[in-house]
């Protein structure tokens, strides 16, 4: 029988672009998906009729602009696009618009506070200056301080001397930003309560905390910390949806010779003599490969997918415990033409940009309360985006689709599943919450999937549906993610390492847990380092 | 309830109506939202304009602040490093403010307008900065910036325009006095002022008599050579005067995101606006530090051999080039002086007057680059520094 140099579980953006690596680096690769359709969160579903659903992740920021030249990822197909600009409706008829011109945007926060208005300099500067700093480890393995091996000094080391590089007021800055809330951080800025709502909805995405929850400032920095060609906080669209992203990596893995297999769900990892033998797959066929990569979430990597008996207690334990709770729910809804809004203005740039509902810091903390309670936000966070409005390839000419990501979606009602019924009725209170900005916006619905944390489970696997494969908080980054000393992507077994987003740098389609992976399996392997280095200051 | 849209293009002086007349060139730019100009038909000639009869330039763009109330001048004495106790209402003092770190957020001039009322103009925006430091204090402050509009006349011809213009006892104003005078049948203020190192004014206005002010200004200009001029004109000739500007030879400290990319008062060369006499001050402590320990950075103004301008070029101790110790920022060929002029940063303990340091320089001819290292001396005086600047009551011409 074949013994496969690895096997990659999950063919995600992580799966894909460790498996890409790997067959670059002239192994002998086998990339397996339960799913008929590749790219776990990473999906464009076809539905209904033409559409095209990003239905999990549905923009695109953090993937890492050094992975996509190195894997060559235009010549496979993918394309990003900026999109820009963004707006709040308000309950008093107002709206809070947020430009990308800089002098605009500047004029619109003018109309609530002069004062937020040339802050927002100020505010840009200090994130970006955090930014900076996490950028730097993006690409990199994180030391762990426990060691004295050279190459953990070695990054140590840079660790220290990036972190003292700062200087000293932004020293301590780093270790408050860390650690406080994104509502005290937004405090030492603004003023107006709509313009540190509008900002703090970066804080709370796909986190089961609250804007006033210590630790949620640097998730609103996880949302700042990418670009769009060398644009530091910028978002854009894959075109032809996430999916693309997939799609593109996998043509990549599979033009280095790697092979890849859908419909082949992994039961077990198999663990022989304390070393991987290979994978089970749930029709009981097995496969051997020297070395297994999950690029599955740690839950259910190891709660889930091995034997318990193949792993100590304590281990089994802070896995058990890892945070990573469901918080995040999505309507995908195909449009029968473009909804107005008659708040804003006509021709307005903003109607192409994403669009919220919440103007208050107590609504969205407010929103937390319900999830505290063990139900789905009846006032939601909506992040609302029509990527159709530029991209002609996902719905058909004159149509369109419509992505909202709602925050807060528990994973269980009440500590119980959830109901059909309560699914539907979760729905219905995101489009209600639209429509009340929208009066054309019901009509138009042609077609609309919700998925609450049970359906992102099944169907993309991650554990509680958390989009980030566990919560960012300080306690869980870095050499601490996913757990105290498995930073480095090595799992407990002999030839078992995880790249999916559990480990660090965490969660978005960001493809460096992936990247990282491979860079330290090849030097196991004793292999040259062919993954790509941080294109540097930026 | 409609809300209007806020504009989502250049905004447009009050003086754009006639400055569109004028253009030729539709060369137009973004200054902090404003459409300005580049120029306005050659811009050679607007930049002698200043040096030979009198340009004019629109100053409305700048930010400007009314400070008044019991504390304005606790306030702002605590506000900037200069001791504004000195200066009477009447006068303009230049200034500069700095972080907690004494490094400098910006520049700008603040003119004493009558007791207790201070204007404070800056090209920057400081709204968030000023409020936070005037918390605890009996002061109100105002962005009055779209409100007050304002020209600059500059040149040897700009004392008699004003003159022309019925402008009452304007040869008494001295350089950095300001006064309010009667015009037509509204006030307004000029003050002495200006960013060329030359005679000239600024006046300042509410927006309603923009038309009115530049209409009587161009009128009685005429015989004496008036000009627009734009941005260009602007530029050459404030280099020439040794001025610095924000983002080009320093960054505003409060947006600077680099370590060790904002700059000191004391490494801009504004060691004599640090009054460390004075009651305390924003940034003193990091100051007086710095002053015992020295800078890092010193800002020079260099003249360089040749003719060729030492646009981003690196500066090196020797001639050899083989570590570099600063960079340019600013850099000319000054038609009135005849001399190759710039302003650099350079690393401590370089910059010291008369020293000779080196600077390598790129040029471009028929696509082809050439480099040369051209040898460049620290100088103390501004490049261009005529006698009529500083002439009260000014001569005609």
């Amino acid at each position: 029988m074949k013994t496969y140099d690895a096997i990659v579980v999950g063919a995600g953006h992580n799966g894909l672009t460790n498996a890409a690596y790997l067959a670059k680096s002239g192994l002998d690769v086998l990339c397996l998906e339960k799913n008929d359709y590749i790219g776990g969160a990473t999906v464009s579903r076809n539905l209904y009729k033409d559409w095209y659903y990003s239905n999990c992740s549905y923009v695109c920021s953090l993937l890492r602009p050094e992975i996509f030249r190195d894997l060559d990822l235009a010549r496979h197909g993918l394309q990003i696009t900026p999109y820009g600009g963004g707006s709040v409706f308000m309950e008093n008829g107002d709206y809070l618009g947020s430009y990308p011109d800089e002098e605009v945007h500047h004029r619109e926060y003018s109309r609530f506070s002069r004062a937020d208005a040339d802050a927002y300099e100020r505010y840009s500067a200090d994130t970006m200056r955090q930014c900076r700093f996490i950028r730097d480890f993006l690409l990199r393995t994180p030391p762990d301080p426990t060691s004295f091996k050279p190459r953990d000094l070695k990054e140590l080391a840079h660790l220290g001397s990036k972190f003292y590089g700062m200087g000293e007021q932004q020293m301590y800055d780093t270790i408050r930003f860390w650690t406080m809330s994104v509502a005290e951080y937004l405090d030492e800025y603004f003023e107006t309560d709509v313009i540190k709502a509008a900002l703090s909805g970066s804080g709370i995405i796909g986190t089961a905390l609250g804007i006033h929850s210590p630790g949620t400032a640097y998730v609103l920095l996880h949302h700042y910390m990418g670009d769009v060609d060398g644009n530091i906080g910028a978002w854009g669209y894959a075109r032809g949806g996430m999916g693309s992203v997939a799609k593109a990596l996998s043509s990549a893995f599979q033009a280095y010779g790697g092979e890849l297999r859908t419909d082949a769900g992994v039961e077990q990892i198999v663990v022989k003599n304390g070393k991987v033998k290979g994978v089970a797959l749930t029709t009981g066929e097995e496969i051997d490969a020297k070395i297994v990569v999950s690029a599955m979430d740690v839950k259910r990597t190891f709660l889930k997918c091995m034997d318990k008996s193949d792993l100590d207690d304590d281990f089994y334990n802070r896995v058990n415990n890892f945070k990573i709770r469901g918080s995040s729910g999505k309507l995908n809804i195909a449009l029968d033409g473009l909804p107005t809004f008659p708040a804003l203005p006509k021709g307005s740039p903003l109607l192409d940009g994403d669009m919220h509902f919440i103007d208050s810091m107590e609504r969205m903390e407010r929103a937390y309360d319900d999830w505290k309670e063990g139900t789905w936000s009846k006032d939601p966070y909506v992040d609302m985006v029509i990527p159709t409005v530029s991209d002609p390839t996902m719905a058909p000419p004159g149509k369109h689709f419509m992505s909202c990501f709602v925050q807060y979606c528990p994973a269980q009602i009440e500590g119980r599943d959830w109901t059909d019924e309560e699914r539907d009725q979760f729905g219905q209170t995101v489009i209600n919450q639209i429509a009340e900005y929208s009066p054309d916006f019901k009509d138009l619905i042609l077609h609309c999937e919700v998925r609450t944390p049970k359906e992102i489970e099944n169907e993309a696997g991650l554990t509680e549906g958390n989009i980030f494969h566990g919560e960012l908080t300080m306690d869980q980054l870095m050499f601490n993610r996913p757990i105290p000393g498995y930073a480095q992507y090595r799992g407990p077994v002999g030839g078992l390492y995880m790249c999916g987003s559990s480990n660090h740098p965490g969660g978005g389609v960001m493809a460096a847990p992936g990247c990282n992976a491979a860079r330290e399996i090849l030097f196991d392997l004793k292999r040259p380092d062919i993954t790509p280095a941080n294109f540097g200051d930026d | 309830m409609t809300i209007q849209e806020v504009p989502q293009g250049r905004l447009r002086s009050p003086f754009y109506p006639r400055q569109a007349d004028l253009d030729r060139l539709f060369q137009w730019h973004d200054w902090k939202g404003y459409a300005s100009a580049e120029g306005f038909y050659d811009t050679t000639l607007e930049y002698f304009s200043v040096r030979n009869s009198a340009g004019v330039f629109d100053l409305t763009p700048m930010t400007k602040y009314r400070i008044t109330g019991p504390d304005a001048l606790v306030y702002i004495n605590r506000l900037v490093t200069r001791d504004m106790s000195k200066i009477k209402p009447g006068r303009v003092a230049y200034a500069v403010w700095c972080d907690d770190e004494g490094q400098v957020i910006d520049d700008g001039t603040i003119f004493h307008l009558k007791q207790g009322e201070y204007r404070l103009c800056s090209q920057e925006r400081h709204m968030a900065w000023l409020q936070m430091s005037a918390i605890g204090m009996d002061v109100t402050i105002v962005d009055e910036t779209e409100e007050v509009c304002g020209l600059a006349l500059q040149g040897p011809t700009s004392c008699s325009i004003l003159k022309a213009m019925g402008i009452e006892g304007i040869e008494t104003l001295r350089p950095f006095g300001m006064a309010t005078y009667a015009f037509q049948d509204t006030e307004i203020m000029i003050s002495r002022t200006g960013f060329t190192g030359d005679l000239g004014y600024e006046v300042w206005l509410s927006n309603d008599k923009a038309l009115d002010l530049w209409d009587a200004m161009f009128d009685a200009g005429k015989i004496y050579g008036i000009m627009a001029m734009g941005t260009e004109a602007l530029e050459q000739a404030r280099i020439e005067a040794g001025f610095i500007a924000a983002y080009v030879d320093f960054l505003p400290a409060n947006v600077t995101v680099r370590t060790g990319r904002s700059r000191s008062p004391f490494e801009l060369g504004l060691d004599w606006l640090v009054d460390f006499k004075k009651p305390n001050f924003n940034g003193r402590r990091a100051l007086a530090r710095e002053k015992r320990n020295g800078s890092t950075w010193q800002l020079v103004k260099l003249d360089i051999e040749g003719n060729k301008p030492a646009h981003h070029s690196y500066i090196y101790s020797t001639s050899k080039g083989k570590k570099d110790v600063g960079f340019i920022t600013s850099a000319a060929w000054s038609p009135v002086c005849k001399q190759n002029v710039a302003l650099g940063t350079v690393r401590s303990p370089h910059g010291k007057v008369g020293e000779k340091l080196y600077v390598e320089i790129y040029y471009q001819r028929e696509m082809h680059w050439s480099k040369m290292m051209a040898e460049a001396t620290v100088v103390d005086k501004p490049f261009w520094d005529p006698p009529r600047k500083r002439a009260t009551p000014p001569g005609p011409f």
